[in-house]
């Protein structure tokens, strides 16, 4: 199927009738996901958003639950947003990131309604990118400029129009209720000439990694490697795959309500025990933890890498820590511990 | 979909002072109705959030045993903001209690073997509730020796000593309690917990050993335990690490790639030696 990129304002409008439609919008010099009120808003050909999708499904700062509590008892409300939505215009990296949060808000013992039922609720649609940028390095982690894990429709960018691939039956209906056309032959074979031409340039080798990790928690390698970090976290503020959260009362006396904040394992009050105790005393096992779950804890329970290579903490971190280049000191680390 | 972020309004029925220092309060809830009591099903080891509305949450142990019903019990120190709203909270005030949550003491696997329970300071709060359990007529048959050797810096600070001077008398039950230096009046063991159980610990043999306290009484109790022969698989812990949601999803309690509420909080300590120390 194919839409004409003319028709994309009119076809968000119409979903927008429908839906909450999010897309990424312009703010200042760069772009966000934000709910549109027209379809004109959305901003398709700017390079992903400065925060990532992530961001709708747990948002930065979300209400649990209000209450209000006397002797007799306490009344608790409970408000989760079951509102459809459409995300239009994510990128295949952070699709795919959705899928690996997926097992930490439904794992083996709990299930996260907040969470779950936005995502139960909310159709995806992708745009694959035709350029990356330097700092993407989505095919060393699984993914792709096409990837297609977490999408529901996925549209190609072939010029003047966008070629729809469907994916999933969620998918299949929204495109039959647009009215999609089907794409001649012509319109598929620059759809993938497209795909074939667009290239990850940058190529990080994770071959060995895990194996590294899963016996280097005590070798020196980590004393040199977090030297540079400040701690600030804006790494982990902009992850499409980091899940920290804190949960704090937001009142006045009995009459309030629980909220959740993100947070960021790399602060030091984030382990900080009420006895003064702290197991991650120092930057240098803040930083390790980091990248331990993310490379090694993850892979372990739940089989996956928990990134997807979109390249957000190397664009933003104030001190140019590349994780690129850890992940590589991190491959070499015995023949650093040997010298 | 059950909400595991809700917690159940239970009612503050006692707060009473444990420990001399003043620093240490126990609490008994009291559930607002029969169907809250039987959505709260709950073992020896397993912990909670405790909620004062308005200041927030924070986990504890259960110190109360499912022999005991109608209520809850927690023993918490008072050092942090949530602690010490409750300690300041009056009988008949709301309290929110989100659980049960983590793992709990293997007591299946404790069936025709015998206990010893090695506690110290405050940390005494599952274990008092593990050794309840246990001690239940109906089920103390199931278990052979129970052994309970806990120590507190001064006779002040142990816990729940009505229940104690109780144990002394019961033949169910072998107590030993130890203090860190000689006063007057004081006729129990004198002597640091890891020397007092070199000295009194039964035969490592058909026994398994659970371990709660500060750290620097783990550090030391560890090596008597194995060269009282204490196989690492019979050796059972319960970790404290700084919790939030108690769901394993806020990421903050992990050692390595487990978290402790939701893994946790008993490991055994051949687990703990396959992990990082960051405990």
């Amino acid at each position: 199927m194919i839409i004409s990129k003319k028709d994309i304002p009119g076809f968000l409008d119409k979903l927008i009738s429908e839906y909450q439609v999010f897309a990424p919008v312009q703010e200042g010099s760069y772009t966000l996901f934000k709910p549109i009120s027209s379809g004109a808003d959305a901003v398709l050909t700017a390079d992903n958003t400065k925060l990532p999708a992530k961001e709708i499904f747990f948002p930065q700062s979300e209400k649990l639950f209000s209450y209000n509590v006397t002797e007799a008892g306490a009344k608790l409300e409970t408000a989760i947003d079951d509102q459809k939505k459409v995300i239009f215009g994510v990128r295949p990296c952070d699709a795919r990131s959705l899928v690996l949060l997926d097992n930490v808000f439904n794992n083996d013992k709990f299930q996260d309604p907040y969470y779950l039922t936005k995502r139960a609720n909310t159709i995806m649609v992708g745009i694959g990118c035709n350029t990356p940028t330097s700092t993407c390095f989505c095919t060393s982690v699984k993914g792709g400029p096409f990837d297609t894990k977490g999408l529901d429709l996925l549209l190609v960018d072939t010029g003047d129009a966008y070629v729809v691939e469907v994916l999933s039956d969620k998918g299949k209906a929204l495109a039959e209720q647009a009215g999609f056309v089907a794409a001649s032959d012509a319109d598929k074979a620059s759809a993938a000439k497209v795909k074939k031409e667009a290239k990850v340039t940058c190529q990080v080798n994770t071959d060995g990694l895990k194996d590294k990790l899963d016996v280097n928690f005590y070798y020196p390698i980590w004393d040199k490697i977090h030297e540079k970090c400040l701690g600030c976290g804006a790494c982990t503020y902009l992850c499409p795959t980091c899940h920290c959260f804190d949960i704090v009362d937001d009142a006045l006396d009995c009459d309030g309500c629980r909220v959740r904040n993100w947070d960021s394992c790399a602060f030091p009050i984030f382990t900080l025990h009420g006895s003064g105790h702290n197991p991650r005393t120092s930057n240098k096992e803040r930083y390790r933890n980091r990248i331990m779950h993310k490379f090694k804890y993850f892979v372990d329970n739940f089989g996956e890498i928990a990134c997807v290579g979109c390249g957000r903490c190397i664009k933003n971190c104030p001190v140019n820590l590349d994780i690129r280049v850890v992940l590589e000191d991190v491959r070499g680390s015995e023949a650093r511990l040997d010298s | 979909m059950k909400n595991p972020y809700l917690p159940l309004p239970m009612k503050l029925v006692k707060n009473f002072t444990e420990t001399e220092d003043k620093l240490i309060h126990t609490f008994t809830l009291q559930y607002l109705s029969e169907e809250d009591e039987k959505s709260f099903p709950y073992m020896p080891g397993q912990f909670a959030e405790l909620c004062v509305f308005g200041k927030g949450e924070a986990p504890f142990g259960i110190a109360s045993s499912p022999s005991e019903p109608g209520f809850l019990k927690f023993s918490v120190a008072k050092v942090g903001v949530v602690s010490t709203a409750l300690h300041l909270m009056e009988e008949g005030n709301m309290i929110g209690v989100r659980g049960p949550l983590g793992n709990y003491y293997p007591v299946e696997e404790f069936k025709g073997k015998n206990v010893v329970i090695i506690g110290g300071g405050f940390a005494f709060t599952t274990l008092r509730s593990l050794a309840t359990y246990m001690l239940q007529p109906e089920r103390r048959g199931d278990y052979g020796d129970i052994t309970v050797i806990y120590g507190a810096r001064n006779p002040g600070l142990l816990l729940y000593k009505e229940e104690l001077a109780a144990w002394e008398q019961n033949p169910n039950i072998n107590l030993i309690t130890t203090i860190d230096s000689a006063v007057d009046g004081w006729n129990g063991r004198v002597g640091f917990i890891p020397a007092v159980t070199e000295e009194v610990a039964p035969s490592s043999e058909n026994t398994y050993a659970i371990v709660c306290g500060p750290p620097v009484m783990i550090k030391f109790t560890m090596p008597v335990l194995e060269k009282l022969g204490f196989p690492a698989e019979r050796i059972i812990m319960s970790l404290e690490n700084r919790m939030k949601c108690g769901i394993g999803m806020c990421g903050r309690c992990n050692v390595g790639g487990k978290y402790v509420c939701k893994d946790g909080p008993v490991f055994t300590r051949a687990q703990l030696n396959e992990l990082p120390a960051e405990y």
